[in-house]
Parts: C-alpha cells; sequence; structure tokens
C-alpha cells in the first residue's frame, strides 16, 4: 500500500480544511493520524477512501486517485466515527453487504468478532447503543482484511474493557495479515505504543511524520535549576518550558546536545509531546 | 513479567531489558524459548516492529539466538554475559544514586556501610 498527496487542497466553501498537505506513506503499517479537533484529519481520510474529490493537488492511493474508483475503494476500508452504516439495515444486512464490497471479507472471522463482542445478528442498527454501534464499524474494519484499512474514533461510547479488546484484535489481525492500518484517535495514551509511524496534522498542515523510535529519540526533556537549563537551551528549538521553585524544565526537539552537565535528562510520552507540539498559548485576560 | 511499560525509557529497550531480568532470575534458562515477536506484541499491547528491535538488541549481544523457522532461544552465555553487564552497571545505578542522596541530605556515610555490614550478616 503506497499513499501520496501532493500540495493537497481542500475548501469548504471559504473554509480551508487542507491546506498545502504534502504527505508519503507507504508498507504494512500501524500508523498513528494525529490532530487536535479542525486539524484536518477526518478530510484527509474521507479524501483517502474516495468520499470526494480535492479542491487542488494530488492524491494518489496506490499510484490512483480514490475518487469514483471501485478499484482501489475495494481496497480501502474507512470506519469513521458514526454515520457507517444505513439505520435501516440490520447487523445481518450490513455483514452480507460489506461482504460484497471488501473481496477479502473473511465470514467466519466477521462471525467470531459478533460474538466477541455480543452483539445479535437480527438487531437493527437504529436501535444500537453508541458502544454497540462502534463495535460494528471495528469489526467490518478488521473483517474487511482491506490493504488499507483506516479507523477515525473508532471507539465512542466504547468502555475501557472492549477497547483493549479492540487492541488485541487489531494487532492480532495484523499480524496475521500485515497491511497498512491508519488510526485516528485523541486517546493516544492508551494507543501510541501500537504506532510503527505518527503523522501529525495542525491547521491542515503536516507538522510532523516520523517513526515512533524517532520521535522518542529526537526530543529530550531537560530539568535542573533555571540558569543551567537556560544555558544549554539557548538558540535551540524549545517545545515547552516551565519554571517552578526554581527548577526548570524545559523540552527541545530535533536537537542534538552532547553535554548538558548536571541537568537531568527524561522522555516525554507521545502525548504530553502532542500536546506541548500543538497547544495554544493560554493568554491572560486579567 | 509486568504489565506495564513506562514512557520514559524506549519500549524496545523495556523488552530487551524484562528478558535479560527473566534470564538472570532463571524463569528464562539456556536453550529454552523466547517468547516471539507476536506474543510479545500482543501481551504488551506493542506495535511488532517494537518487540522485534528488542530481540534483536539481545540477539546482538550474544544473549539469545534464532532457529530459522522455529523461533528465539537463549544460549548458554547468556546468564553470565547479563550477570557482568548487571555488575558493571551495579555501582552507576546503584551506588552513585545513593551516594548523591546521603550528601544531598548530608547524612554520615559510616551509617551506610555499617547498615550494609548489619544486613549482608
Amino acid at each position: 500500500m503506497n499513499i501520496s498527496t501532493n500540495n493537497l487542497r481542500k475548501n469548504y466553501l471559504k473554509e480551508v480544511a487542507l491546506d498545502d498537505l504534502s504527505l508519503q506513506l507507504e508498507g504494512n503499517k500501524i500508523i498513528g493520524l494525529l490532530g487536535k479537533n479542525g486539524a484536518g484529519k477526518t478530510t484527509f481520510m474521507r479524501m483517502l477512501a474516495g468520499h470526494f474529490q480535492q479542491s487542488s493537488g494530488t492524491l494518489k492511493v496506490n499510484g490512483q486517485n480514490s475518487f469514483n474508483n471501485y478499484e482501489i475503494t475495494k481496497d480501502i476500508c474507512f470506519v469513521m466515527e458514526s454515520d457507517n452504516f444505513n439505520e435501516k439495515f440490520s447487523i445481518k444486512d450490513v455483514l452480507a453487504i460489506s461482504a460484497e464490497f471488501y473481496p477479502n471479507w473473511d465470514h467466519e472471522y466477521a462471525e467470531k468478532l459478533i460474538e466477541l463482542f455480543q452483539l445479535k445478528k437480527k438487531q437493527k442498527v437504529k436501535n444500537l447503543s453508541k458502544g454497540m454501534y462502534s463495535a460494528l464499524g471495528i469489526i467490518t474494519g478488521l473483517a474487511s482484511h482491506a490493504p488499507l484499512t483506516i479507523f477515525d474514533e473508532p471507539y465512542i461510547g466504547l468502555d475501557a474493557s472492549y477497547r483493549s479488546l479492540f487492541y488485541d484484535l487489531l494487532l492480532e489481525s495484523y499480524q496475521q495479515q500485515p497491511r497498512m492500518i491508519i488510526l485516528s484517535t485523541h486517546l493516544i495514551d492508551e494507543v501510541s505504543k501500537l504506532f510503527e509511524e505518527v503523522v501529525i496534522l495542525q491547521k491542515g498542515r503536516l507538522m510532523l511524520h516520523e517513526t515512533s523510535d524517532d520521535i522518542a529519540r529526537k526530543h529530550l526533556v531537560l530539568t535542573g535549576s533555571s540558569e543551567e537549563v537556560d544555558k544549554i537551551i539557548q538558540n535551540k528549538q524549545v517545545i515547552y518550558e516551565s519554571t517552578m521553585l526554581g527548577q526548570k524544565v524545559a523540552v527541545l526537539f530535533d536537537e542534538e546536545i552532547t553535554d548538558v552537565g548536571s541537568l537531568k535528562v527524561s522522555r516525554a510520552s507521545l502525548q504530553e509531546l502532542f500536546v506541548y507540539l500543538t497547544k495554544e498559548e493560554v493568554k491572560s485576560y486579567a | 513479567m509486568s504489565n506495564s511499560l513506562r514512557d520514559d525509557i524506549p519500549l524496545f529497550q523495556q523488552i530487551a531489558e524484562m528478558i535479560e531480568t527473566s534470564i538472570a532470575e532463571d524463569n528464562l534458562t539456556a536453550d529454552e524459548k523466547v517468547p516471539s515477536t507476536n506474543e510479545l506484541a500482543k501481551y504488551y499491547q506493542i506495535n511488532p516492529a517494537t518487540a522485534a528491535k528488542g530481540i534483536n538488541l539481545l540477539v546482538d549481544q550474544g544473549i539469545i539466538y534464532k532457529k530459522r523457522g522455529v523461533g528465539m532461544f537463549v544460549t548458554k552465555e547468556a546468564k553470565d554475559i547479563i550477570l557482568s553487564k548487571k555488575k558493571e552497571n551495579f555501582f552507576k545505578d546503584f551506588v552513585k544514586p545513593m551516594l548523591e542522596e546521603a550528601e544531598r541530605i548530608d547524612f554520615n556515610k559510616k551509617t551506610i556501610i555499617h547498615w550494609i555490614e548489619e544486613e549482608s550478616e
């Protein structure tokens, strides 16, 4: 699987949802797609899935544009937060339609998943609780075996236990049939360990695309006395700093530092880094 | 094995360290099979590539070896390698931080020595 965008742009009337996005993704990997609300994640995923055309720029999935192109969309399963299924259908109908659409659909596996998530096939979509609805989306995504499977916040209403089950199933399914899985989420702490690569969008643009290893390696959290920290972080790319009780914490990104003196060096979690990289300053109104 | 991983140390390193600890404590012995990358990935809910990197770290140090199509196994020298590594790091990891803390709180070194002697009797 191979995704390539160049100067990709999408406007909704005057709103710019994606602005000059150039991004290359390839191989069988689990990729985390992160960004604040309104960063353009869902727009990007919907365009990958061929839901609508771009305003300008290029978008290629395995060399072709996915819009109105079954050759490509049969290989893409996109599970959204909501609006995945027609309310009139029963779970059985949903599975039958999915089986028609996705050439690699695994019927037995879908049946097994229905049991695991304790759904009943006769139930109508409109009568499902939020959690059960999400479970049905997850089941579709996993059983599709689509070479590109995209999950956009697939677990609204699912409790921690079922979310953990989803992570187990995702890993198992990925190991049995490696494919490209894009997972967009706000629950970064829960899933960051699953990611091989991470993409962060900010205001419709690409902010960061790195392997998880590189993100961990490329940042430093320095702690020590204010003077010492200030000396070292001069002219460096500081993404976060704060001082309390004479102790200063500074987070550097993409900087090589050989000598930190007596400062303590540690690492931040992906979720913390995400917040440091994307947070707006709170302006005081006092 | 503890099921919780920390944020401040690279995951692959933690995987390698947990296997090392398991060998040092004789839970895994020479020529015994080490959990596969898939098993590790599933147990810790981590990306299989991360688990593989941790395993490779140990292969590079001669602590485990791969048998094609069968799996990974503990080498005969594994425990010696791990113990000598742990001995090398003992001063840096345990003694130095203790002495630094003692100095910070103005603590008498003789008392520490006395404790050690008493404890090891």
